[in-house]
């Protein structure tokens, strides 16, 4: 089993207007097993934990820590720490023209495991995994994200997720901007992820709308950069009812 | 979809890194003229298209237009050259080594040329000729001083000859190579002829040591297919600069290939024009700017024809300090030119402080009786975004940037369609990338 520690985490960033604190104090532990949901309105720093967790160089850790079994992940680079087992799906997936998805996959796979996957079995499992995901097999053979639908990104992320087989997931909006057969395909994918087992979650989104899908063991509100409550999943049937007007902030959670 | 993202280098949820020295925000200006069409530097990449109905009876201005551009075998018909004119106002004419003022306080350009290696099929011949050959001048004129001194100069040509309804493919390809013979300034002429029906590959595979001003002429008779590579794999201390005429017969198709990769100062001319109807062009361009290098491509596609086509795609990476690329993309739609579908585009990457990428596509439209006519231009840093991607699956930085460098070069290198040129052009982005500073 894994553990991602998160103690007492101060994030900001540098902006025209001087540095700007983002995450005030966030401390959260997630084990292999278990899948935590972090909800929030928009601007509350839920996506900034996603990034700072992946190491984007946007984001400065001001103080606090982030460890995998231990390990100090804040001294990884960004490619160091997906070996060690993280992945973030992204919101805002980007194209990378020129690049296959073929070529693409099997470069992180091998880069992940060490070693370049056996031929037969890795095409195989890919053909697998992208019919499940209801991917055209056409998209192998085309440029990573180049021209694809906000809906075809976000199934695409979760086929890395489920071909890299990384040790945590972090999944930044995914459920943002799909409709709800999308919505369905991808959550499917994802709990194929977490049945397998060895698999940790943490479930950043805006809505409640997914959790219809992925159940979440724990659920943790986001407001102004740190965790405001957290609860069982009976805490996302009250923000479904009653969105995030209790935190003083003019936003709904209703999807 | 062929848009980059490092259009998007500057939108609002990338970070910066602090522009590129040598560029400002609005890249580099353009006269008056034209503003819309402005060379696009980083944040400024903008693509855009004029339709035939939307854009309809568009007037070039007549002092500025490419029409107007004298042409001439002469070299006395040229004044002498200061680099403020407009189309030398990039070029370092100090590095030239004098191929700029040929017939100024001595200089001659009376060096020997390269020297000349064919590898051909049979169907296809090559002939060496002297200067009053009949097919010479077949193709073009000289548009510039340097090109017009090279015209005056040069002693024997080189003439290709694909004959009629030759059949040409990607396995017998013919191939000229050029080996440049040391640093006295020195003429060369070459003609590439595919006569009627005729379908076929030639490269033009530019190697060794120069200091060179050459007239290149593609002449292709109605009806055929001609690919021709231009390849400049100079030492580190060539100066070449190569004019490229091509005339298109009706319904001909040429494909018109130019990769820079070696040389000190490298300056492509290549002018395609029409002479009948239905035609084709496609030129496809791929340069890789080392610390150092100039590398200058100025293109020019007049459509003086009915409904001829044509298609313009360069890309191009710069590291190193120093490290100079301009593209130039002139388009000219004559009145009579009805019908014309052209578009053309530029693509830019940057990988290092210091390197500098001009960029510039000009369009004329003196008719709207088109099919369509645009233009893109995009000069971006290796993308942030990207990298933080691919390094997210994984992948180290170093793998991560030549998986994208290579993926970006490798949509000009998809195109060329013969298979040992394709493989020897990513060996040699292999190489380049190699010297790739971290």
């Amino acid at each position: 089993m894994s553990t991602l520690e998160i103690k007492d985490l101060h994030v900001s960033i540098e902006t025209e207007q001087g540095v700007k604190p983002i995450l005030k104090g966030v401390s959260l532990t997630i084990n292999t097993g278990e899948t935590h949901a972090i909800m929030g309105p928009n601007g509350s720093g839920k996506s900034t934990l996603a990034a700072t967790i992946a190491g984007h160089p946007r984001y400065t850790v001001d103080s606090g820590s982030i460890t995998l079994d231990g390990e100090n992940v804040l001294e990884m680079t960004v490619d160091q720490r997906a070996r060690a087992g993280l992945f973030l799906a992204m919101q805002y997936p980007v194209e990378i023209p020129g690049v296959t998805m073929t070529n693409f996959l099997r470069t992180a796979k091998t880069a992940i495991d060490g070693e370049a996957p056996k031929l037969r079995t890795w095409t195989k499992d890919v053909k697998a995994a992208m019919a499940q995901l209801r991917i055209e097999p056409e998209f192998a053979e085309r440029n990573v994200n180049e021209g694809f639908s906000g809906g075809e990104k976000k199934r695409h992320e979760i086929l890395q997720l489920e071909l890299l087989k990384p040790k945590f997931a972090i999944l930044d909006e995914t459920d943002s901007g799909l409709d709800v057969d999308a919505l369905k395909v991808v959550s499917e994918g994802v709990n194929r992820s977490i049945e397998d087992g060895g698999l940790g979650t943490l479930l950043i989104t805006h809505y409640t709308r997914i959790l219809r899908y992925i159940k979440p063991q724990f659920v943790h509100v986001f407001v102004d950069g740190s965790i405001a409550e957290q609860g069982g999943p009976e805490l996302a049937d009250r923000l479904e009812d009653e969105g995030y007007d209790r935190y003083q902030v003019a936003e709904s959670a209703t999807a | 979809m062929t848009e980059l993202t490092e259009e998007k280098t500057t939108g609002g949820k990338t970070w910066s890194q602090g522009f590129i020295k040598g560029m400002n925000e609005e890249g580099e200006q353009l006269s008056e003229i034209n503003p819309e069409t402005g060379p696009l530097g980083g944040s400024a990449a903008k693509a855009h298209s004029h339709g035939g109905d939307s854009h309809g009876g568009g007037v070039g201005v007549p002092d500025s237009s490419r029409a107007g551009r004298l042409t001439s075998y002469k070299m006395a018909d040229f004044p002498l050259i200061t680099g403020r004119e407009e189309e030398w106002r990039f070029t370092p004419l100090k590095r030239m080594r004098g191929l700029d003022r040929v017939g100024v306080k001595g200089q001659e350009l009376s060096g020997p040329a390269p020297v000349v290696e064919v590898s051909k099929p049979d169907g296809v011949t090559v002939e060496t000729v002297g200067r009053d050959d009949s097919r010479i001048g077949k193709a073009g004129i000289p548009e510039d001083r340097v090109a017009a001194a090279a015209w005056e100069n040069f002693t024997e040509a080189t003439v290709v000859t694909l004959s009629a309804e030759f059949v040409g493919n990607a396995e017998n390809v013919t191939t000229l190579t050029l080996t440049g013979q040391g640093d006295v300034p020195a003429a060369a002429h070459i003609v590439v002829h595919a006569k009627k029906f005729a379908t076929g590959v030639v490269v033009l595979d530019h190697r060794g040591s120069a200091v060179l001003s050459e007239n290149i002429e593609i002449l292709v008779e109605d009806g055929a297919n001609l690919t021709v590579v231009s390849i400049q794999d100079w030492n580190d201390d060539t100066v070449h600069a190569s004019a490229q005429h091509i005339l298109v017969g009706r319904d001909a198709k040429v494909k018109h290939v130019v990769v820079n990769l070696g040389g000190n100062l490298l300056r492509t001319t290549p002018a395609a024009r029409y002479s009948g109807t239905g035609a084709e062009v496609e030129m496809y361009g791929l340069y890789f700017a080392d610390a150092g290098q100039h590398l200058e491509q100025r293109l020019f596609v007049d459509h003086s024809t009915k409904n001829c086509k044509s298609r313009v795609t360069y890309k191009g990476a710069l590291q190193g300090d120093g490290a100079h690329a301009v593209w130039i993309g002139d388009v000219l739609i004559r009145k009579q030119a009805e019908g014309t579908d052209t578009y053309e585009m530029n693509r830019n990457l940057i990988l290092t402080q210091g390197a500098r990428a001009d960029s510039v596509p000009n369009l004329e439209i003196e008719t709207g009786m088109i099919e369509g006519a645009g233009h893109a231009s995009a000069t971006g840093r290796f993308d942030d975004e990207q990298l933080f991607y691919l390094q997210a699956r994984g992948i180290a930085e170093d793998v991560a940037r030549r998986l994208v460098v290579r993926g970006f070069l490798n949509e000009v290198i998809q195109h060329i369609k013969v298979p040992a040129l394709e493989e020897r052009l990513r060996d040699a982005v292999e190489r380049e990338l190699a010297a790739t500073p971290q």
